[in-house]
C-alpha cells in the first residue's frame, strides 16, 4: 500500500479542521440568530400588554431575584422536587463553563483550550462529571414522577398532550446530552492515555472512567469518531435546546430572573388600585373636582381585561414564565374541591392566547380581529367566579407568578363593562349601594350589638 | 349605648365631649349584623374596656369597607365606599384602627392609602397580643386550659398580610394545647368565603370548600377550632355542623376565647 506523504495527510487534516471550524461557526451563528429572533418576538408579544411602570425599591427587587430565582427559596416546600431540580439547575449553570470551552475549541480548532489551568482544570472537569451524572439521575427521577408514579398535578385537565410531551422531550434531551458528555470524556481520556496526538493530557474523569471497559477495545480511529461525534452531538444539542427553550415551558430558566425582579413587593392582599376609576369617582363625589388632562386622540381603556392586550406586560411575562409545574393548582381550594378553576390553566390560556394574537399580528396585520378573546374563548366565566382570592396559588409559585391578578382583571371586565356578575353578587352590590353593607340591614342598626 | 356595665362610645359622642379616643374599633358589617359575629364584637369590646383602652366606634357612620366589591371586580363600588369611609375617618382625624375582621383589616391597611386614607391598622389578634405583652390583660387558666385547640388561618390575615404568629401567641396564653392542621400558616386552606364567595353559591364541584377544611380541622381531634374572621366563623361552624360535631367541637373566635378565659 502506498503511503501518503506526510504533508498530504497534514494538509488534509488541516482542511478537515478548517471545514469543521467553519461549520461550527455557521451553526453557532444560525442558532444564536434564530434564538434572538424568537426572544424579540416574545418581548414584542409581552409588550402588547398595557404599560406598567415597575422601577421602585430596586435593592429589594435585586434581593428578591437573588433569593427566589437564583436561590430557589420557594422550591423547598416540596423537598424531593426541590433537591432534584437543584441538581439540574446547578448542573446546567456550571456545565455551561464547559460549554464555553467547547465554543472556544470549536471556533479556533483547539482541543481542551482551558487545560492550561492544570490542577484546577482537573477539578473542573471532575466536578462537571459528578454534576452530569447528577443531572442524568434527576432527569430519570423526573421522568418516573411524570410517567410512572404519575403525580396528580402532572395529569390534570389542562395537561393535554403538548404540555406533557414538552416536559418529557426536555428531560429526554437532557439525558442524551449528559450521556454524550460522559462518553466524550471517556473516549477522550482513553485517547489521552494512548498518547494520540492532539489529545493532550488534561482533566480528571471520576465518572466517565467507568465507561473505559466498554470503550477500551475500540481502535484509536473509532474512539476519535466517538469522541468527535459526542462533541458535535453535545454542542448541536445545546444549540437546538437554546432554540427550543423560548417556544417551551422551559423558558422559565431565563424568565424566572426578570419575573421575580418585577414581581410585586406589596402585601399579597393589596389589589391594585384602578386610577381611571379613581378619577371618575372623584368627579362623581365632588362636581368641583378638576378632571385630569386626557389625550384627545387616545382610545379610552376598557375596565378590566377582556383579552390579553388588556392585561399589563408583567401579567403577560408571568404567562411566558410559567413552567406548568402545577403547584398553584394543587393548592387551589376551588380546584381541590372539583371546581373548574385551575390557576395553572389561567396562565397557560393567557400564554396560548397571546401567542395566537402575536401570530395574527404577524400574518394578518394590526387591524385584523379574529373575534376571539381570553375570556369566553379560553377562560370560562365559571372559572373566574370560583376563585376565593385566597392567594394560595400566588404563595405556591416558585417564581412569583400572580394568577390572581389576571382572574381579578377578568372579573372587572365582566362586572364593569358587561354588568355580567353572577346574580347573587349583583344583589350584594345593590345592598352595598343602598344600605352600606353587603346584607340587607339598616345602617341605623349598626349599634344593635351593644344591646343584650 | 349601654353594654352591660359599660358604654360603647361612638366617635361622634367622644369628639363632642372634646375627647380623642386612642383607637377606633372598626366593627365591620358581619360584626354589626351577623348574630354569631356580634358575640365576637361584644367579647372584643369587653376586652378593650377591661384593658382600659379608650376606644370608640363609628356606629351608624360606619359602612362596608368595599372589600367584597373590590374582590368581585366592582372597582367603582369599592372606591365609592372607600372614599366615603375615608371622608368620615379623616373628618374624625382617626390615626389608629383595630378591626375584628381580616377583610376590613386588609382593605383599610393596604387599599385605603392610595385613596387618601392613611391609618395604623391592626387586626384584633395583633392588638390582643400587644395588650398581653404589655400586661394590660392577663389570662390565668380558664375554660381552655389543657384543651386541644387548632387555629384556622384566615387568608386575608395570613398569606395576604403575613400575620401568622399573633393569633397563635394569643392562643398560647390560654394554656391550651395548640395543634396544627396539615395545611396551616402560608399553606393554610381557605374556608371558601373569600373573594365575595360569602355572598354567592359556590360553582359546581365535588364538594364545598368549608367541608374540606372542616374535615381537616376535625382530623386533628380538637376541643375547639379557633378562628379570627367572621366569614371563617360562618364557614367553619357550618362545616362542623354538617359533620355533626357541633356539640363536641366549638368554633370560637380568639377574642371570645380570651374573654371567656378572663370571665368577662
Amino acid at each position: 500500500m502506498k503511503e501518503f506523504p506526510v504533508y498530504v495527510v497534514f494538509s488534509n487534516l488541516k482542511l478537515v479542521e478548517m471545514i469543521s471550524q467553519f461549520l461550527f461557526i455557521l451553526l453557532l451563528s444560525v442558532g444564536i440568530y434564530f434564538f434572538v429572533i424568537r426572544v424579540k418576538k416574545v418581548m414584542r408579544n409581552i409588550n402588547l400588554g398595557r404599560e406598567k411602570v415597575i422601577n421602585d425599591r430596586k435593592s429589594e427587587r435585586w434581593q428578591t431575584m437573588a433569593r427566589v430565582a437564583m436561590g430557589q427559596s420557594k422550591m423547598g416546600s416540596r423537598p424531593v422536587a426541590a433537591f432534584f431540580h437543584l441538581l439540574i439547575y446547578i448542573g446546567f449553570v456550571i456545565i455551561n463553563i464547559e460549554v464555553l470551552e467547547i465554543m472556544i475549541d470549536g471556533v479556533f480548532g483547539t482541543h481542551r483550550v482551558l487545560s492550561f489551568l492544570g490542577g484546577f482544570y482537573d477539578f473542573l472537569i471532575g466536578s462537571f462529571e459528578y454534576l452530569a451524572i447528577g443531572v442524568l439521575v434527576a432527569c430519570v427521577v423526573f421522568l418516573v414522577r411524570r410517567n410512572v408514579i404519575r403525580l396528580k398535578r402532572f395529569h390534570m385537565a389542562e395537561m393535554t398532550s403538548w404540555p406533557k410531551s414538552d416536559a418529557n422531550l426536555i428531560l429526554i434531551t437532557e439525558i442524551f446530552l449528559m450521556t454524550a458528555f460522559l462518553v466524550m470524556n471517556a473516549s477522550d481520556a482513553l485517547l489521552q492515555s494512548r498518547g494520540v496526538p492532539h489529545y493532550v493530557m488534561a482533566g480528571a474523569f471520576p465518572v466517565s472512567s467507568s465507561l473505559f471497559g466498554m470503550l477500551g477495545s475500540y481502535s484509536n480511529e473509532a474512539l476519535i469518531m466517538i469522541e468527535r461525534g459526542c462533541w458535535w452531538f453535545h454542542i448541536v444539542g445545546i444549540i437546538a435546546f437554546l432554540n427550543y427553550v423560548p417556544y417551551s415551558k422551559h423558558f422559565h430558566i431565563l424568565l424566572a430572573f426578570p419575573n421575580t425582579w418585577y414581581s410585586t413587593l406589596n402585601p399579597k392582599g393589596q389589589f391594585n388600585n384602578m386610577e381611571s376609576v379613581t378619577n371618575e369617582v372623584k368627579l362623581m363625589m365632588d362636581p368641583a373636582a378638576v378632571p385630569p388632562p386626557t389625550d384627545p386622540n387616545g382610545v379610552p381603556q376598557r375596565f378590566g381585561a377582556k383579552d390579553v392586550k388588556d392585561l399589563n406586560w408583567k401579567q403577560l411575562m408571568d404567562a411566558y414564565s410559567c413552567t406548568e409545574c402545577g403547584r398553584c393548582t394543587s393548592v387551589c381550594p376551588a380546584n381541590i374541591t372539583g371546581k373548574l378553576l385551575s390557576p395553572r390553566k389561567i396562565m397557560m390560556d393567557t400564554r396560548d392566547r397571546l401567542e395566537e394574537v402575536g401570530k395574527n399580528l404577524d400574518q394578518k396585520g394590526a387591524d385584523y380581529d379574529d373575534g376571539k378573546s381570553l375570556i369566553n374563548d379560553y377562560i370560562k366565566e365559571e372559572e373566574i367566579w370560583a376563585c376565593t382570592t385566597c392567594n394560595a396559588c400566588v404563595e405556591a409559585c416558585p417564581i412569583l407568578i400572580d394568577p390572581l391578578s389576571i382572574i381579578l382583571d377578568l372579573r372587572r371586565f365582566k362586572v364593569m363593562e358587561e354588568s355580567a356578575a353572577p346574580a347573587e353578587l349583583n344583589g350584594m352590590f345593590t345592598k352595598m349601594e343602598n344600605n352600606g353593607a353587603p346584607w340587607q340591614f339598616s345602617p341605623a342598626d349598626r349599634m344593635n350589638w351593644t344591646e343584650n | 349605648m349601654i353594654m352591660e356595665d359599660f358604654k360603647v362610645n361612638t366617635m361622634a359622642e367622644t369628639m363632642s365631649r372634646g375627647e380623642k379616643p386612642e383607637i377606633l374599633f372598626w366593627v365591620g358589617c358581619a360584626g354589626s349584623f351577623d348574630d354569631r359575629a356580634k358575640k365576637v364584637t361584644k367579647a372584643l369590646a369587653k376586652i378593650l374596656h377591661h384593658a382600659g383602652l379608650k376606644f370608640a366606634v363609628l356606629g351608624t357612620e360606619e359602612s362596608c369597607t368595599g372589600d367584597p366589591a373590590k374582590r368581585a371586580g366592582n372597582e367603582f363600588l369599592f372606591q365609592m365606599s372607600a372614599m366615603n369611609n375615608i371622608m368620615v375617618l379623616n373628618g374624625y382625624e382617626v390615626t389608629k384602627i383595630v378591626t375584628g375582621c381580616p377583610h376590613c383589616f386588609n382593605t383599610l391597611k393596604n387599599e385605603y392609602p392610595e385613596l387618601g386614607g392613611n391609618y395604623e391598622v391592626l387586626h384584633h389578634s395583633q392588638l390582643l397580643q400587644e395588650l398581653m405583652d404589655a400586661g394590660k390583660i392577663t389570662v390565668q387558666g380558664g375554660a381552655y386550659q389543657g384543651k386541644k385547640i387548632t387555629f384556622h388561618d384566615p387568608c386575608y390575615l395570613g398569606r395576604a398580610n403575613n400575620v401568622y404568629e399573633a393569633p397563635r401567641q394569643v392562643i398560647m396564653r390560654l394554656d391550651s394545647l395548640m395543634t396544627e392542621m396539615k395545611r396551616s400558616r402560608a399553606n393554610g386552606l381557605c374556608c371558601g368565603a373569600g373573594g365575595a364567595q360569602m355572598f354567592k353559591e359556590p360553582e359546581s364541584g365535588k364538594k364545598d370548600i368549608n367541608m374540606e377544611r372542616a374535615e381537616e380541622a376535625l382530623a386533628s381531634t380538637p376541643d375547639a377550632i379557633a378562628v379570627a374572621c367572621p366569614f371563617c366563623m360562618t364557614m367553619m361552624s357550618d362545616g362542623v355542623k354538617l359533620h355533626e360535631k357541633e356539640d363536641t367541637v366549638k368554633v370560637k373566635d380568639i377574642a371570645e376565647m380570651i374573654a371567656e378565659a378572663m370571665d368577662l
